[in-house]
């Protein structure tokens, strides 16, 4: 018990040093603006006063590490600034644009585990057949070929020209299930391609590892069908490797997610993202690269702690 | 003793390898023959765009908008001289020659792939270096890398855009600035497990400053992963500058780059497909081709390295 404490204690801990150097660099983006900082929070549009009220509030004639103390304890709060373009809070911006984001995000991990893990152990267990080198082509191609290509030929293939599925846009879980998954089928297509080409590589490789130790021999031995020895055996040992990947392919289905909103109308936090760029509203964009780095250090760090779930040999 | 680490020594030296057998290995292997001859072929494309295209990018031409592929018009050019042209890629919104955008636009991803690639690797490698050679440095270097690439790489490289206002040197410098922590991490980890070799025991034993060590031991042995390591982040600066033009925070729109030609087109896609089509697919060429040099290297020079798995 101590054991497992102590570990937890141990990865928390390098967790938090890393969310510490993600808030210091988020902070010091906007310090990174040529200008005065308090009209750059502002924006454009922003009158004398409220520059005046925003230099004082956030204490921008102190020290930065004053600074940085005012700003750092506002997030751990919640208060992520106000966005002057939108008229509203940060933190009220983002809340209005998660669902989509997260319904997108979900879709396309559930369908690319679902595609890649059997590819990749097909890929493996036929090592060098036809599968395995279409499997590596397909997965070179899908590393190449950009989000907003593919979002386009899909739309021009299926809802243009077959008028299969709607062209653009999103609907609420609330408006009903069946045009909710109606919109997200396109979108979560187009973004899995490369989610698709980074697991199953990954897996392929992992599982063609673990079918060369002695206990695939010895469970092909005993004469258990193949497809046992396939998934109890070799999948198996090869299951941390692979959930690791999907963690840190995480990093690139974020970025993914921007483009993929932008493609196909979604009103997420990529498509915020996008807004806020060009409207040169940093408030908004800090708040978002703020949120999107700490959910991906915190479900990292869920991964990591979940790997005796997956091997029984790691204890803590 | 001395003879034995000295000749241990003189068998890694790094000119001792480069043999023509390398040359020849990489010739014969087929990712390499696609993946180059294609880059080639599309690299002198863009080189040659003056001569292959008879209109400027840039002309807007009011009469001629929104041609298909293939379709015929008269253009007056810019000296004023009045031709029958043949837009091969039809026209866009503009009335601007989309062929002639596309040959033009692949100077600007190759620029931007290549410029991004030898950046990164030049400033991974100091930093890297540096880190494995400096035990403090180390610890501060790999908590900031830690901390960079927590923070999702476009998102990163839109921040910064944002930030300096677009120009062709500032998206370099952004996409550069998200893939030089993969770099480091990189160059750290060879240098780590190449200083426990033999070769690098048997020069502190003849008592090689550490410098020189550095320099002519450990620096020639990472040469080889980090060409690899160059192509894959040259074809992702590629889709990085594309992603930047098409989302309309990178490169300004009459500049011909192929995101651009994409954000303007797709405005009339459902109408017009091919405007977003044909930059789309030579966007997906070229990657496609650096990718598969990427390969092709990878498997050739350095069988060990690099499953492409870890790549986030």
């Amino acid at each position: 018990m101590t054991r497992i404490l102590a570990f937890l204690a141990r990865r928390v801990a390098a967790t938090l040093v890393v969310l510490g150097v993600v808030a210091v660099l988020v902070f010091l983006l906007l310090r990174l603006v040529p200008g005065d900082p308090a009209a750059i929070i502002a924006g454009d549009s922003a009158t004398t006063e409220q520059i005046a009220q925003i230099r004082e509030g956030l204490g921008l004639n102190r020290p930065l590490v004053v600074q940085f103390g005012i700003w750092f304890s506002n997030v751990v709060r919640g208060d992520l600034g106000e966005s002057f373009v939108f008229k509203k809070t940060v933190s009220a911006l983002i809340a209005q644009r998660l669902e989509p984001t997260i319904a997108l995000a979900l879709c396309t991990i559930v369908l690319a585990v679902m595609v890649a893990v059997p590819l990749g152990v097909l890929a493996a267990w036929r090592h060098g057949g036809w599968l395995d080198r279409a499997l590596m082509g397909f997965s070179t191609l899908g590393f190449s070929i950009p989000v907003f290509v593919l979002g386009y030929l899909l739309i021009w293939l299926v809802s243009l020209k077959l008028g299969w599925l709607p062209v653009q846009g999103y609907r609420r879980l609330s408006s009903g299930f069946y045009p909710f998954i109606q919109h997200l089928i396109l979108p979560s297509i187009t973004l899995s391609v490369v989610y698709i080409a980074l697991i199953a590589r990954l897996t392929r490789a992992a599982v063609s590892q673990a079918l060369t130790e002695d206990y695939v021999r010895t469970a092909r031995a005993k004469g258990l069908p193949e497809r046992r020895v396939l998934i109890r055996h070799a999948l198996a040992n090869a299951a941390v490797p692979i959930v690791t990947v999907i963690g840190i392919g995480l990093a690139m289905l974020m970025g993914g997610v921007v483009v993929t909103e932008s493609v196909f109308a979604i009103p997420g936090l990529g498509r915020l993202t996008v807004d806020a760029v060009l409207a040169r509203d940093f408030p908004t964009i800090q708040g978002v690269v703020l949120l999107f780095s700490v959910a991906y250090v915190l479900i990292n760090l869920l991964i990591d702690l979940s790997y005796p779930l997956f091997d029984p040999r790691i204890r803590y | 003793m001395l003879d034995v680490a000295a000749l241990i020594i003189e068998a890694a030296d790094p000119e001792a390898q480069v043999t023509p057998s390398v040359w020849r290995r990489l010739a014969k292997n087929w990712s390499v023959r696609i993946g180059g001859s294609t880059l080639i072929l599309l690299a002198l494309m863009s080189l040659a765009a003056p001569w292959l295209s008879a209109t400027d990018p840039r002309l807007l031409d009011p009469v001629n908008r929104d041609l298909l592929p293939g379709a015929s018009a008269p253009v007056v050019l810019l000296d004023g001289e009045r031709v029958q042209h043949t837009f091969l890629m039809g026209t866009d919104s503009y009335g601007r020659d989309i062929y002639s955008r596309v040959l033009y636009g692949g100077r600007v991803s190759l620029v931007v792939g290549a410029s991004v690639a030898l950046l990164s690797v030049f400033l991974g490698v100091l930093f890297g270096l540096a880190a494995g050679a400096t035990r403090w440095l180390e610890a501060v270097v790999m908590r900031v890398t830690d901390g960079v690439m927590a923070i999702p790489g476009i998102l990163l490289a839109i921040t910064l855009v944002a930030i300096w206002r677009a120009s062709l040197w500032t998206v370099i410098l952004a996409i550069t600035f998200a893939e030089i922590p993969r770099v480091v991490r990189l160059v750290r980890s060879l240098v780590v497990s190449i200083r426990e070799e033999p070769y690098v025991e048997a020069a502190v034993s003849v008592g090689t400053p550490a410098l020189k060590r550095l320099y002519r031991h450990i620096l020639p042995n990472t040469v080889a992963p980090l060409i690899v390591q160059a192509t894959y982040i040259c074809a992702f600066a590629m889709l990085m500058e594309a992603i930047l033009s098409f989302l309309g925070v990178g490169l300004p729109p009459e500049v011909p780059t192929w995101g651009n030609i994409m954000a303007e087109g797709r405005l009339q896609f459902n109408e017009y497909p091919h405007s977003v089509l044909f930059p789309g697919v030579f966007l997906a060429l070229t990657v496609l081709s650096v990718n598969m040099l990427g390969d092709g290297l990878r498997d050739t020079l350095d069988p060990h390295f690099g499953k492409r798995g870890d790549r986030p």
